[in-house]
């Protein structure tokens, strides 16, 4: 079976979602990857030292400078007729495009597989990941996107891909992109951070959520998370999320300071490797999944906690 | 002009959901249903759209089997006009659901198609993309904010840097994320007024849309449960168990 994996990238690097999307594709039969994009030649070169990767597709046009779903859909499908696969990332690109491109094929989309079972067999996560679904596909092509925490990253280095320029659909010309607005941030990112401390409603005010987390990342080289309460009081922008609708992360430790442990924001973190927890009220359903808990007052231990690291 | 705003039946999100033990699904049974959160906030963006005089009429449809009259009832009672069930006992993959949706918008015209970005239950966050395609109009998923004008509309997304705002040609096609707003309860007078709204009864073999399933669910089980660790006394414990792990 040919895969054609979605690269996600920023004109520079491809991103580890992507890295983990190819594992997922190499699972499934032959690996080539798409960077669309514009002047997107430099990843094109770096996306074939893969390992493991056949051809690589790089469509490099105006047209998909910032990944329109309309636009990339179209170009996904125009290279569908040599593919019997389409793989993206679960990312917020991915989960735009994807679901396009499977209903211009006429196909079910398998969303957040977690694994690969057999050709067209793989396991996903339903009700905020409550329960494990094994879900196979009756459809002749098939599109996927793929849970980044839920695969390892592929090597980097190793692969001697060969590059082919493509073009194919612009789009249907009904939509532009106006404007971006990032947040700036120097910490390591969320969904690859390898340490995240996090926080929740229990902070009292953006002030002391920065005051207080922002030094115990840097000592830890953490990324900073936060559970949907303190993004909706506007402690921390909306990109910190963690949870089911916000980013799924597993990183190597996750602290969840002033974090109840709702449903929700379980179903972003549970994978993580060890789970510490620093909440006041004992019986928080937090302390139910985490491996390390202290009870007590955040702002007197994460301070006490930054200074003996 | 029209809005369609596409609603859920769900179970309800404070639920935590029970794995058969047969492997065949989550126990549905006896467990308290209610309308997917991210379809509340597209029915509270479609209402606060006519209340700014943009939208005429707002039309609920919903995919389900006769219990998501239910659902419908608490669009009616939100602010929703009138609307349409689709009555189906099978389960309905986002594939099938995108193209009755398309079928019901060719009907209705709409300008806009508001939906929620994803249902709690298959978590898919599907259907909005899958229908702009069916439809070839453009899409603002993850909205964070909608800006309607007369033959356009202007979508803050949330995305993962941050967010990014997107201008589309109408008819378009938006799916809401969690800070789209806050949706409105029904008042209990608006409840009584929303039984006398319209509320139509049809089936997938009216629109003549093939709903049979392209995915086979083999079996559903638990994720693998974590076991409660421990609790440590003090800050210094917390560092000498931090320290072992190699974390600090």
């Amino acid at each position: 079976m040919k895969t054609l994996v979605l690269v996600e990238h920023d004109n520079a690097s491809m991103n580890d979602a992507t890295l983990a999307a190819v594992t997922a594709a190499s699972q499934i039969g032959e690996v080539h990857l798409l960077v669309a994009g514009e002047n997107c030649a430099a990843v094109g070169e770096q996306a074939a030292k893969v390992a493991g990767v056949g051809k690589v597709h790089v469509a490099d046009d105006a047209a998909y400078g910032h990944m329109l779903p309309e636009a990339v859909a179209a170009l996904v499908v125009d290279l569908m007729g040599h593919h019997d696969a389409f793989i993206a990332p679960a990312t917020t690109n991915g989960k735009n495009i994807a679901p396009r491109v499977a209903a211009l094929l006429d196909v079910m989309q398998i969303s957040d597989i977690l694994s690969v079972e057999g050709d067209k067999t793989f396991t996903r996560p339903i009700y905020a990941g409550n329960a494990i679904a094994t879900v196979q596909s009756g459809d002749e092509k098939l599109v996927i996107t793929v849970r980044g925490t839920a695969f390892d990253k592929a090597e980097t280095e190793g692969g001697s891909g060969e590059i082919e320029a493509v073009s194919g659909g612009t789009g249907n010309g009904l939509s532009e992109f106006v404007s971006q607005d990032l947040a700036k941030s120097d910490r390591p990112e969320l969904t690859s951070a390898s340490v995240i401390v996090s926080g929740g409603r229990a902070f009292g005010s953006k002030e002391s959520f920065h005051e207080l987390l922002d030094p115990l990342a840097d000592k830890l080289d953490a990324g900073v998370g936060a559970s949907r309460a303190a993004v909706d009081a506007g402690y921390a922008p909306n990109d910190y999320q963690v949870g089911q609708t916000g980013k799924i992360v597993a990183p190597e430790c996750y602290m969840a300071i002033g974090i109840s442990g709702a449903i929700q924001h379980l179903a972003g973190m549970k994978d993580s490797k060890t789970i510490v927890a620093i909440n006041k009220d004992e019986d928080a359903p937090i302390f139910q999944i985490a491996d390390i808990g202290l009870v007590g007052d955040l702002f007197k231990i994460v301070p006490e906690l930054t200074e003996k690291l | 002009m029209k809005a369609l705003v596409p609603v859920k039946r769900v179970i309800d999100y404070n639920v935590k959901p029970r794995v058969k033990s047969d492997g065949s699904g989550v126990d549905l049974a006896n467990v308290k249903m209610s309308m997917n959160p991210f379809d509340e906030i597209s029915v509270e963006e479609a209402i606060r759209l006519k209340e700014a005089g943009k939208i005429e009429e707002i039309i609920a449809v919903s995919v389900g089997p006769a219990k998501a009259q239910e659902t419908l009832r608490t669009a009616l009672a939100m602010g929703a006009d009138r609307a349409i069930l689709i009555e189906t006992d099978e389960t309905v993959e986002p594939l099938a659901v995108a193209k009755l949706l398309q079928k019901v918008a060719e009907e209705e015209q709409p300008g806009l198609i508001i939906l929620g970005k994803q249902a709690i239950d298959d978590d898919a966050n599907q259907t909005g993309q899958m229908l702009a395609a069916l439809m070839d109009r453009p899409q603002g998923t993850f909205a964070n904010t909608v800006e309607l004008d007369s033959d356009s509309v202007t979508v803050k997304r949330e995305i993962d840097g941050g967010l990014e705002t997107v201008k589309l040609q109408l008819p378009a096609i938006i799916t809401t994320d969690l800070r789209l707003n806050e949706p409105r309860y029904a008042s209990l007078p608006n409840i009584m007024k929303a039984k006398k709204k319209p509320l139509d009864t049809k089936t997938p073999a009216d629109y003549g849309v093939n709903i049979a399933p392209r995915l086979t669910t083999t079996n559903v089980s638990e994720p693998p449960v974590r076991q409660a660790g421990e609790k440590v006394e003090d800050v210094d414990a917390l560092v000498t168990k931090l320290k072992a792990l190699g974390i600090a």
